[in-house]
């Protein structure tokens, strides 16, 4: 180990004074804990751009016909609401922001393997972001395409689709160089003790993600690329007009972007795994099967991506075979659910905020994995595809999954990394807002896309009237809650209660056992490692007495 | 912001020089090859032959300038891991294919 400078971890990484001073000291940090923030607060701000987007999305679609916004601007809207959510909220959230701050800490590192690839690639995601933005102000109009930017539209639209074809190429980058670092400090840094079976199962889930990250991301890149040739020179690789295959186009979009799911759900499974057993006072049941079920998702989750495309007049072979796999793929997703159950089961549970969003995640994360299996299913499929049936399936998935385990590792985390601790009454209240308007304004959705809404649509027959009014209340509900949550969580930062305690929640992974907030190396001296994670039975650092106090 | 405990098992034979040179030389020989071969009308070889001098090349630069070839034996397993995802991707691509 390298003797470190006197008092770098003196003070915390919040208080350290490096080369740079004010903003340059947080944008030029290789700090792995400064660019996990840098990435909160970037992913915040475009979040926020998001929200308002569907929220206007919502607001159109509460009666029938034209109401606040005309039909261009409605496609360009869920275009962008599309992108931004995607690439620049769900995927990074998880991984950039509570990846970077807590895989170092928690497998006992000083800092992830390439610091300065870690500096770059927030860099890359904020240019990445911005051209984004950029796009909708630029003339020709934001484009219009979705977020898949299906050929033969994407080559014909006069709108702006190269800069977003630009933005998604350049935030693949940050997602490629994220994945390379954790998969480099996993292997590599691992601190004394701390063998495979020993990993916090957040980690496990990281190592998986990053995995996908590297290998599925660049198949976008280059398809992404081909397309923006496609339209400045005409390749006629995909566009029929020149003899080119669109379906390929879906291929190759979707080899990507099928397993991106898993990007965005995997590491928010990682975070759920380590909270209930936290809040339950129990060991993980099933580690190792946890752990393995991680790996497979990812595996399985990379051959399964054509089962977006049951509808486009693929080969018989080929739809036997998507949906064979699709089925096999729950399989592990099933796994977690049982063992997070089983570990409830019995367990002392406290019902902190952390906990009331993780049980939300099992519950809405369930509902969505099981209407994805109904998809998987050739005949429904066919009835089902581009109906609203799909957007409250992904929502359900995407954001009651992955959106409420960001919300979790937040309230999980959030006083370890900034030693200020939240109001506990505004953040259960704001989760029942969220929980009941999640609900509110997505379950209606299910039923009207099962009676034949289609997506995407600007304008619908009144017979959906019911369904659309009741979903745009739930949005309105839903976002009571958000502004609840970031409110409360944002005064926390301010004139919350400091506090230096260093296991909060009465943890047993390795960031409870670091000082609040962490300090420049998160290490006085790097911990070593004796036991599984989650030994609640065998360690008596976490007594009742203990319990009392922090409860 | 490194461990030093790592250091050690980076340290490797390199082949010298000679070979680095050997082997551009040999990545120039077998561009000339596909781009002559480009030019012949072989039928359906033409794809394959160009494919399998790349494989060369490919093989080529990972084991010789990107030290596959002395590395520790889990950066291979990594590389046959990726491999493998591409050739089930490729087969799972072909299936929508008519000709499979």
């Amino acid at each position: 180990m390298t003797a470190h400078p006197t008092g770098v971890n003196d003070v915390s990484y919040l208080e350290y004074k490096g080369k740079h001073k004010g903003l340059m000291s947080w944008i030029f940090s290789t700090d792995h804990k400064r660019i996990g923030v840098l990435y909160l607060i970037s992913m915040l701000t475009f979040f926020a751009v998001g929200v308002t987007f569907g929220f206007l999305m919502r607001l159109e679609l509460i009666a029938p016909g034209p109401t606040i916004m005309d039909p261009q601007t409605y496609n360009s809207i869920f275009t962008l609401h599309g992108v931004i959510m995607i690439f620049l909220f769900i995927i990074p959230g998880l991984p950039a922001v509570f990846g970077n701050f807590f895989l170092p800490i928690m497998i006992g590192a000083k800092d992830v393997s390439f610091p300065r690839l870690n500096l770059l690639s927030w860099w890359l995601f904020l240019i990445g972001g911005l051209l984004a933005i950029v796009s909708v102000f630029l003339p020709g109009g934001p484009a219009d395409t979705g977020w898949t930017f299906y050929i033969p539209y994407s080559v014909r639209s006069g709108t702006n689709v190269m800069p977003a074809l630009m933005a998604a190429f350049i935030l693949g980058f940050s997602s490629i160089l994220t994945g390379l670092n954790f998969v480099t400090t996993v292997h590599r840094l691992r601190t004394k003790g701390m063998g495979w079976f020993k990993l916090p199962l957040f980690i496990w889930s990281l190592y998986s993600t990053a995995w996908i990250q590297v290998l599925a991301t660049p198949i976008i890149g280059i398809t992404l690329l081909l397309v923006v040739f496609e339209r400045w020179m005409g390749f006629g690789i995909f566009d029929p007009a020149l003899g080119g295959d669109p379906v390929l186009y879906q291929h190759l979009f979707w080899i990507y972007s099928h397993p991106a799911v898993y990007i965005m759900i995997l590491p928010a499974m990682g975070v759920i795994s380590e909270i209930i057993p936290v809040f339950a006072r129990r060991t993980i049941f099933g580690y190792k099967f946890i752990a393995f079920s991680s790996v497979a998702i990812a595996l399985l989750g990379s051959l399964v991506w054509a089962h977006h495309m049951f509808t486009v007049g693929m080969s018989g072979t080929a739809m036997f075979i998507f949906s064979l796999l699709t089925f096999i793929v729950a399989i592990p997703s099933a796994i977690k659910v049982f063992n997070w159950v089983a570990t409830l089961y019995k367990g002392s549970i406290y019902t902190d905020p952390p906990m009331l969003y993780a049980l939300a995640f099992i519950f809405l994360f369930s509902i969505g994995g099981f209407t994805g299996l109904m998809q998987g299913a050739l005949s429904v499929n066919l009835h089902i595809h581009d109906t609203s049936f799909i957007v409250a399936h992904f929502h359900y998935v995407m954001f009651g999954g992955t959106g409420f385990g960001i919300f979790a590792a937040m309230h999980y985390w959030w006083p370890k990394m900034f030693g200020r601790k939240y109001k506990m009454r505004p953040a259960k209240v704001a989760f029942w807002l969220l929980f009941v308007g999640f609900n509110v304004l997505y379950f209606p959705m299910f039923v009207m896309g099962w009676l034949g809404m289609p997506r995407r649509y600007y304008d619908y027959l009144p017979e959906y009237t019911p369904y659309h009014r009741l979903s745009t209340i739930g949005s309105w509900i839903l976002i009571t809650g958000l502004i609840i949550m970031f409110y409360n969580l944002y005064s926390a930062l301010r004139k919350g209660e400091k506090t230096t305690e260093e296991n909060i929640w009465g943890g047993e992974t390795l960031e409870w056992r670091a000082k609040t907030p962490p300090p420049l190396e998160n290490f006085e001296d790097l911990p070593e490692v004796s036991e599984a994670p989650y030994e609640y039975k065998e360690n008596d650092l976490v007594n009742e007495k203990e319990l009392e106090e922090v409860h | 912001m490194t461990q030093d405990h790592h250091n050690h098992e980076t340290q490797h034979n390199h082949p010298g020089y000679g070979i680095y040179f050997l082997v551009w030389f040999a990545l120039l020989v077998l561009t000339g090859i596909t781009v002559t071969v480009a030019g012949i009308d072989f039928g359906n070889l033409t794809v394959a032959t160009a494919l399998t001098v790349a494989c060369i090349k490919s093989y080529l630069v990972l084991t010789i300038f990107m030290h596959l070839k002395v590395e520790n034996p889990v950066f291979k397993v990594f590389v046959w891991v990726a491999l493998f995802f591409l050739i089930v991707s490729l087969v799972l691509l072909f299936t929508d294919y008519s000709f499979i």
